[in-house]
């Protein structure tokens, strides 16, 4: 085990392995991690060489910038394009391929495309340039929705009228049912993502056990976390239990930041459907601004194309998204498709699977195979 | 984007309620805490932030296992430094 060695605490990291094989048997086990930040860190501490071969890790939708469809790139590009406008967008989403290229490249051809840390920022530029429209590309699930609902407050508190909002935020609960729903996959349960539940706390998660009859623990983004986690759920299974369990207690309460949530009702009001990379349409999975903030909706105050734009040929995101194919089993994983030149959005974000995998897994499963280990 | 950054509360703003100064990897930056609003945010208190909000009062010894778990990423860890490091949120 040479991996363990660089971990916090080896001996309780070999500790939680030996429990783990145990308590997995012979039966093949499958759990989902839903949050990307989960995916780096299983990928980056070479988590997955060490599990015995009957506990299969599967990589989730949980990366905001990886589930974006192409279709909403072109439309934030065509708000990027209309002449005075300033758009603002994180840094991660700069370099998403559209279907003819991406923010970056809108930028490199002469619009006003700028990088902020928060949607504060944002804001903040709209107050340096009253006679310009300020557009925020909003993206993200409940960790940073409602951080734009409390800019868009701000805005209106303040009277700020030059700034508007492209949301493009989702919600992590819809796509967790639609994998459940999924014929392609079938899962032991989940990992469920830590810092979502800052927000929405332990109870949204109910539907889990109650529904589908699967365990689910909530966990934190160290490997030990992680490795704990994987323990809590084969304990409910070789008990018969099946629960909503809290691994990550040190940040997640049961009842997550009811002021968070507050905000985010009082500003944003669920849409219909929603388009997400590779899962198709899901009901109910997405966010839009509420009447009361139409001076403020990007999508009311500019054309958006909104056309929807299939994926490229090429791109097997969507199988990613849902764990039903691991990203080095994508045709054009590391030879097209790279963290430089992506032609996937998995491949963008460091939270990305395929980018995760591309910049840690390789080296970590090279080292296992080169010492003869178990995979 | 989603990677939330632990930082040391250093000092509430008698300007503005709704920002404190907060110190995040030697960097000192405003940070909205209008989501912790019923949790009576007072300096030396430990939060964790997500694009320049405060979204969770965490203790110190999750914090520096939090910071010393995100400085082992290397470049992504570098990456989110920077970005706190180019806010402006006055
Ligand atoms: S390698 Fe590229 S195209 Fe293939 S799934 Fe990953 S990001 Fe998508």
């Amino acid at each position: 085990m040479r991996f363990v060695d660089e971990y916090r605490d080896p001996a309780a990291a070999r500790a939680l392995v030996a429990r783990i094989t145990e308590l997995a048997g012979g039966g093949h086990k499958k759990f989902m991690e839903v949050c990307g930040g989960h995916t780096h860190t299983i990928y980056r501490h070479g988590i997955e060489n060490l599990l015995p071969t009957s506990v299969e890790l599967v990589h989730g939708p949980g990366c905001p910038v990886c589930v974006i469809p192409m279709g909403r790139i072109d439309d934030a590009i065509a708000v990027a394009q209309v002449p005075g406008v300033i758009f603002t967008a994180f840094g991660d989403m700069m370099r998403v391929p559209g279907s003819h290229g991406s923010l970056l490249g809108a930028k490199a051809q002469g619009a006003d495309v700028r990088i902020v840390y928060s949607p504060l920022d944002a804001l903040q530029v709209a107050g340096n340039n009253p006679e310009r429209p300020v557009v925020f590309l909003a993206v993200g699930f409940e960790t940073t929705s409602p951080s734009t609902a409390a800019t868009l407050l701000k805005a209106r508190r303040d009277g700020v009228a030059n700034f508007s909002v492209f949301s493009n935020h989702v919600t992590i609960v819809p796509p967790m049912r639609a994998i459940l729903d999924s014929p392609d996959l079938s899962l032991d349960g989940f990992i469920g993502p830590g810092h979502v539940s800052t927000v929405i706390g332990q109870r949204p998660y109910r539907f889990v056990p109650d529904e589908y009859g699967k365990p689910i623990v909530t966990a934190g983004f160290e490997p030990l976390d992680i490795l704990q986690a994987i323990a809590m759920l084969l304990t409910q299974i070789s008990e018969g239990r099946c629960c909503v369990e809290n691994q990550y207690t040190r940040c997640v309460s049961e009842a997550g930041n009811p002021r968070a949530l507050a905000i985010l009702h009082e500003v944003f009001e669920v849409r219909p459907q929603f388009e997400w990379r590779g899962l198709g349409f899901i009901p109910e999975s997405a966010l839009k601004l509420r009447p009361e903030f139409a001076k403020w909706d990007a999508e009311l105050l500019f054309d958006v194309p909104g056309v929807r734009v299939a994926d490229p040929k090429a791109c097997q995101c969507g199988e990613v998204l849902k764990g039903a194919l691991k990203p080095w089993e994508c045709k054009v994983f590391g030879t097209a498709c790279t963290p430089e030149t992506p032609i996937g959005t998995c491949m963008v974000s460091s939270e990305g699977a395929c980018a995760a995998y591309y910049n840690f897994g390789r080296l970590h499963r090279e080292v296992a195979v080169s010492m003869g280990g178990s995979r | 984007m989603c990677l939330g950054i632990p930082g040391e509360v250093v000092e509430l703003l008698e300007s503005n309620r709704h920002l404190a100064k907060v110190d995040v990897a030697g960097v000192r930056r405003n940070v909205n805490i209008d989501l912790l609003e019923d949790e009576n945010v007072v300096p030396g208190d430990w939060v964790l932030i997500h694009v320049g909000f405060a979204m969770a009062k965490i203790d110190e010894e999750e914090a520096r296992r939090a910071l010393e778990d995100l400085q082992l990423m290397g470049q992504v860890y570098a990456d989110e430094v920077q970005a706190v490091a180019e806010s402006r949120i006055a």
